[in-house]
C-alpha cells in the first residue's frame, strides 16, 4: 500500500496544493458564470490553457486544448498549427508539471484521494500496460478519428469530449444543468453515460491515486512525450542519495525515482523531494544542459 | 560510457531547443491562418457534446 501525504506531516498546506488552487482559480476566474449559468465569451477564449479545462465550464477564461485540437481536426480537417504549437510550448517548458501542479481535474482527484478509505495499488502486471491506454485515447479519439472519419455532415464530433471526458461533465455539464432548466430537459442517455464515467473516475480516485491521469488522459499522454527533455526537470544527486527508498514509496505515480526520475509518468508533484531525508531530490528549470544525475565517484 | 552520456545530453538539448524553436513557428502559422479565431468561435459557445447533451 503506498504511503502518501507525508509532505503534509506538519499540517501545512503543501506548495503543490497552493499552486493547484491558484491555477484552478485562474483558469476558471469568471465566477459570475456559475451564478448566471452562462459561459464566458471574451477574447481570452482564443487562447488555449495548458490543462484539461472544459471551455463550457461557466468559469473558464480560456479554451481547452484537447477540445480545440479535436475541433480543428474534425471540423476543418486541416493541420492544427496553432493548438499543436501551443501544446508543444507548454510541453517543452513544463512537461507533466502541468498535470501535477496546474490541472484542476488533477486537483479534484488529489483531494478525493485524501478521503480516508482503503488505498489500493494496482498490480504491476495490470498497471504497466494500462498506462499505455492514454496514448491510445490520444491517438485514436483525439487525433485519428477526428482527422480521418467521414460523416454525413462532414463534421466529426469531438469524440473524447463527447464520450469520455470527465472534466467536461464536472466543470461544464453539472454546473450548467444545475443552473439552466432548459438544458436539464434535453439531457438524455448521453449525459447519463457521461455522469457514469465521471462517477466511476471520482469513486476510483478515492482509492487509487489519479486514475484518470494514469490511464486515460490524452493531455497527460501528450505532455509525457516531453517529460525527459522539458526545461522543467526533476534531479537526483547520487552523491547525496542514501538509497532509503522513501521517494519511491511516496511517489503517487509509482515512478522509480532513483532509476528514472524524469520518466514519462512523473507529474512533478514534488512528493519525492519533500520526503527525501538528505535533500538529494530537487527540481527546477534546466539552464541548457541535460539534467543528468551526478554519478558517485568510484572509491 | 562517457561518450554515450554526451550523446544523450546532446539529443536532449537538440529536442529541447528544437521544440522550443518549432512551437512559436507553429503558433505563428496558426495565427496567420486565423486558427485562433476558430478556437475562439468554438470556445464562446456551449459545447453540447462536451457537457453530455449531444
Amino acid at each position: 500500500m503506498p504511503r502518501v501525504h507525508r509532505h503534509r506531516m506538519r499540517g501545512r498546506i503543501s506548495r503543490q496544493r497552493v499552486i493547484q488552487l491558484l491555477a484552478a482559480a485562474l483558469f476558471n476566474g469568471y465566477a459570475a458564470g456559475f451564478r448566471k449559468g452562462r459561459i464566458f465569451t471574451g477574447g481570452s477564449k482564443a487562447f488555449c490553457v495548458p490543462v484539461l479545462n472544459c471551455y463550457s465550464c461557466p468559469g473558464a477564461l480560456g479554451a481547452c486544448p484537447i477540445g480545440a485540437l479535436q475541433t480543428a481536426l474534425g471540423a476543418k480537417h486541416h493541420f492544427p498549427f496553432y493548438v499543436l504549437g501551443t501544446l508543444m510550448l507548454f510541453g517543452v517548458i513544463l512537461g507533466r508539471a502541468v498535470c501535477g501542479l496546474l490541472c484542476p481535474f488533477g486537483l479534484v482527484q488529489d483531494l478525493l484521494h485524501k478521503i480516508p478509505l482503503p488505498k489500493l495499488t494496482v498490480p504491476r502486471r495490470l498497471d504497466r500496460p494500462a498506462r499505455y491506454l492514454k496514448y491510445l485515447v490520444l491517438a485514436l479519439l483525439v487525433v485519428l478519428l477526428p482527422a480521418f472519419l467521414v460523416t454525413d455532415t462532414g463534421i466529426v464530433p469531438p469524440l473524447f469530449c463527447k464520450y469520455l471526458c470527465p472534466a467536461g461533465t464536472l466543470g461544464g455539464g453539472v454546473p450548467l444543468l444545475l443552473a439552466d432548466p432548459n438544458l436539464r430537459k434535453v439531457a438524455g442517455a448521453l449525459f447519463g453515460w457521461k455522469a457514469l464515467v465521471l462517477a466511476a473516475i471520482l469513486l476510483a480516485s478515492m482509492s487509487v491515486h489519479r486514475p484518470f491521469c494514469k490511464y486515460l488522459c490524452p493531455l497527460g499522454a501528450f505532455y509525457a512525450l516531453f517529460n525527459r527533455f522539458s526545461f522543467f526537470q526533476m534531479r537526483l544527486d547520487e552523491h547525496k542519495c542514501v538509497g532509503c527508498g522513501k521517494c519511491e514509496a511516496a511517489c503517487p505515480m509509482q515512478v522509480e525515482v532513483t532509476k528514472d526520475i524524469n520518466a514519462p509518468e512523473c507529474i512533478r508533484c514534488g512528493k519525492c523531494k519533500a520526503v527525501c531525508p538528505t535533500g538529494a531530490v530537487s527540481s527546477g528549470f534546466a539552464r541548457g544542459g541535460a539534467s543528468r544525475p551526478a554519478k558517485k565517484e568510484a572509491p | 560510457m562517457r561518450s554515450a552520456l554526451k550523446t544523450r545530453e546532446k539529443t536532449i538539448l537538440a529536442l529541447r531547443f528544437g521544440a522550443l524553436g518549432l512551437a512559436p513557428v507553429l503558433i505563428g502559422i496558426g495565427f496567420f491562418r486565423q486558427e485562433h479565431l476558430e478556437v475562439l468561435q468554438k470556445a464562446v459557445r456551449i459545447c453540447l457534446e462536451c457537457i453530455g447533451i449531444g
